[in-house]
């Protein structure tokens, strides 16, 4: 089970190696993934799953697109 | 007390008017006033009849962090209602100094006249022969203007679209950099200046009159606390400076949202090309400045300076719009293709996403391929000269389209779309819809709730409090405007409980009289009511507050969405 996984902006210096096809295990959620980054969950404003808005507690799954982003604006 | 100069273009008379009805107002509270009391709203816009004001905002004369906003009103001639473009730049930081709250240019010469340059002194206005700089692209321009009145001069200017009256022509102010990078983009401004035959506004570098703060004590204190908000908030102290407005372009994507190939799909294989990331390392690799403020004090930084591959200057105010427009809405993905295309857009004096929603028009008749960046930088380039696609392509997205035959036009009020598909970001569909602008996203950004979770959280995919949001976002907005505030303080304001009164607080203590969080919401009613009026007596009605038909029909990849309001439905969103 792999997903593809993008870290924005400040979060880019989290991103792991294999970002496009990064290991899960059976039921992870995103604030499981964030954990293994290294990532300190109060960095991330932001996660989309499969471009929609989504929470920690999301399950992932095989084939999944994950984006996580910290704060941010503009327009 | 500040006043209002009139300046009959004309006759070339001035006059300095005490602010009489119009005390209490300023930005675009103040342009919209005056566009609503004293231009028809059924005449041409450019016509004789029709009257170009440039205001700063109420806190403009003040230190209050980013309070030196420029607002532009009119009779706009895209969409033939009224408009207030809004810009950065040093203009309205310099107005009062010279004791001024607005200029208001009148009346138009004969036919055949020449271009005048007006000087603003205090007290004191002088008509000058315009032909050192007509023809001039601005930074040209610009650069007589630096030689003859110094490096801080302040300039408005138009380039030559607006000399040629074009739709797209903007109106473009010089920066704390003395370049005259900024724009008041939309709605074709430039071109009422250009009707007027004003082809520069120079401000007059050694005023230096000052406005103190009637209760400098309560100033004092809430100017601090602003202060803290901006730099207290994640958007407004790291994200906008580090990364600029581009920072969007990855999440826009993201959320299936980035129009792609004139609004076919909500992602562009390209994105991570053009992106604020993509960006800010670019400019640190060539020297440029990432972080860099439209006008003196901005505390915010959202601009930047952007060099070549040479490491000379190429273009600064680089924008998200901007980067969406030329780049994925064109399937461009070279960044240094879209600054050229942002410079150029700068130096001939013309709106960045009407030009790039044209040219995706210009694609769609052949003129130009997919992708080709070179090509649009040719194309772009034959604004303001004498070639009649010249003239086709500066007059915008739907002049354009009908030249040539293209009904795939994303235009509201005949004013192009900006760079977030309505699909599948609902709630700034409401706002193109209904506000009295034409299709424009700074109107009422609902982007906020709907991708960026700052001011609350809702469905971008649905319908739920969409309408409700958008009138909200277009209340703060107007006021915001009016304040002379820059709109990026909204981010911070709607996640700050006691923001709206510590804007009260500042203004009471710049008059001395009491303001309170409920006069900031009226200023901001007030104003919408102003412009709605103007636009129903100019003729618009709810038959006009739409999105073109295709968005309804064709489902947005990713997501596969529709738009799927009735413009019945929206009518909540406009002030009763
Ligand atoms: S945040 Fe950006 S747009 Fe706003 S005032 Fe500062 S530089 Fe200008």
């Amino acid at each position: 089970m792999v997903i593809s996984l993008k870290c924005f902006a400040q979060l880019g210096v989290y991103l792991p190696e294999n970002a496009e096809a990064y290991a899960l295990h059976p039921g992870d959620t995103v604030a499981a993934v964030v954990e293994r980054l290294g990532l300190p969950q109060a960095e991330v404003k932001l996660v989309f799953v499969n471009g929609l808005k989504a929470g920690f507690d999301t399950v992932l799954k095989d084939g999944d697109r994950l984006g996580l982003f910290p704060a941010v604006g503009g327009g | 007390m500040l006043k209002i100069l009139r300046i009959n273009t004309r006759t070339r008379e001035y006059t300095f008017e005490d602010l009489g009805a119009y005390a209490g107002l300023g930005g675009r509270a103040l342009t919209s006033r005056i566009v609503s009391q004293e231009v028809p709203a059924g005449i041409h816009p450019l016509s004789a009849a029709n009257k170009l004001v440039l205001a700063g905002g109420i806190l403009a004369c003040t230190n209050a962090a980013n309070s030196g906003r420029t607002s532009v009103g009119a009779k706009s001639p895209l969409t033939g209602g009224i408009k207030e473009s809004n810009s950065g730049g040093q203009f309205a930081h310099k107005l009062p100094k010279l004791g001024l709250l607005a200029i208001v240019l009148e009346d138009k010469p004969e036919d055949g006249a020449d271009f005048t340059t007006l000087l603003i002194k205090k007290d004191k206005v002088e008509f000058l022969d315009a032909k050192n700089l007509v023809g001039k692209l601005n930074y040209a321009a610009h650069d007589v203007l630096k030689a003859a009145y110094g490096d801080k001069v302040v300039t408005a200017l138009v380039g030559p679209a607006g000399e040629q009256c074009l739709m797209t022509a903007n109106i473009q102010f010089s920066d704390p950099d003395g370049r005259p990078s900024r724009s008041a983009g939309r709605g074709g401004l430039g071109a009422v200046m250009g009707s007027k035959k004003v082809k520069a506004i120079v401000l007059d570098p050694e005023a230096k009159d000052s406005v103190e703060p009637a209760d400098g004590e309560k100033f004092k204190t809430a100017r601090k606390r602003w202060l803290d908000i901006l730099m207290g908030h994640p958007v407004t102290s790291q994200g906008l400076p580090t990364y600029g407005t581009a920072i969007l372009i990855n999440i826009i994507n993201e959320a299936g949202a980035l129009p792609t190939k004139n609004f076919r799909s909500g992602r562009f294989d390209g994105a991570s090309k053009i992106s604020g990331e993509t960006m800010t390392e670019t400019i640190k690799a060539r020297k440029g400045a990432y972080k860099h403020g439209c006008h003196t004090g901005c505390v915010i930084q959202c601009s930047q300076v952007y060099n070549d591959k040479n490491g000379e200057y190429l273009t600064t105010g680089f924008e998200y719009e901007t980067i969406w427009g030329f780049g994925a809405n064109l399937l461009v993905d070279d960044l240094d293709d879209i600054a050229v295309m942002d410079r150029t857009c700068d130096e001939i004096g013309m709106d960045t996403i009407e030009m790039a929603n044209t040219m995706a028009m210009a694609m769609e008749a052949g003129l130009v391929k997919w992708g080709d960046g070179k090509g649009v930088i040719e194309l772009l380039k034959k604004v303001g000269t004498k070639d009649p696609l010249g003239r086709i392509l500066g007059n915008g997205t739907d002049f354009t389209a009908k030249a040539f035959g293209v009904d795939r036009v994303p235009v509201v009020k005949n004013q192009a779309l900006p760079a977030y598909d309505p699909r599948a970001v609902k709630g700034i569909g409401v706002t193109y819809c209904t506000t009295t602008q034409g299709a424009d996203h700074t109107a009422g950004y609902a982007v906020c709730q709907n991708i960026l979770k700052v001011g609350g959280d809702v469905n971008t995919l649905g319908k739920a409090g969409q309408v409700e949001i958008s009138k909200n976002l277009q209340v703060a907005t107007a006021a915001v405007d009016s304040l002379g505030l820059c709109l990026f303080v909204a981010f911070a304001v709607l996640d700050t409980a006691d923001a709206v009164s510590v804007i009260a607080d500042m203004v009471s203590g710049l008059t001395g009289k009491p303001y309170t969080a409920d006069d900031v919401v009226a200023l901001g009613v007030n104003c919408l009511k102003d412009e709605l009026a103007f636009n129903k007596a100019a003729g618009f009605t709810a038959e006009h507050d739409q999105l073109p038909a295709f968005f309804r029909n064709e489902p947005l990849p990713p997501h596969n969405t529709v738009w799927d309001f009735t413009a019945e439905e929206m009518q909540a969103a406009k002030i009763a």
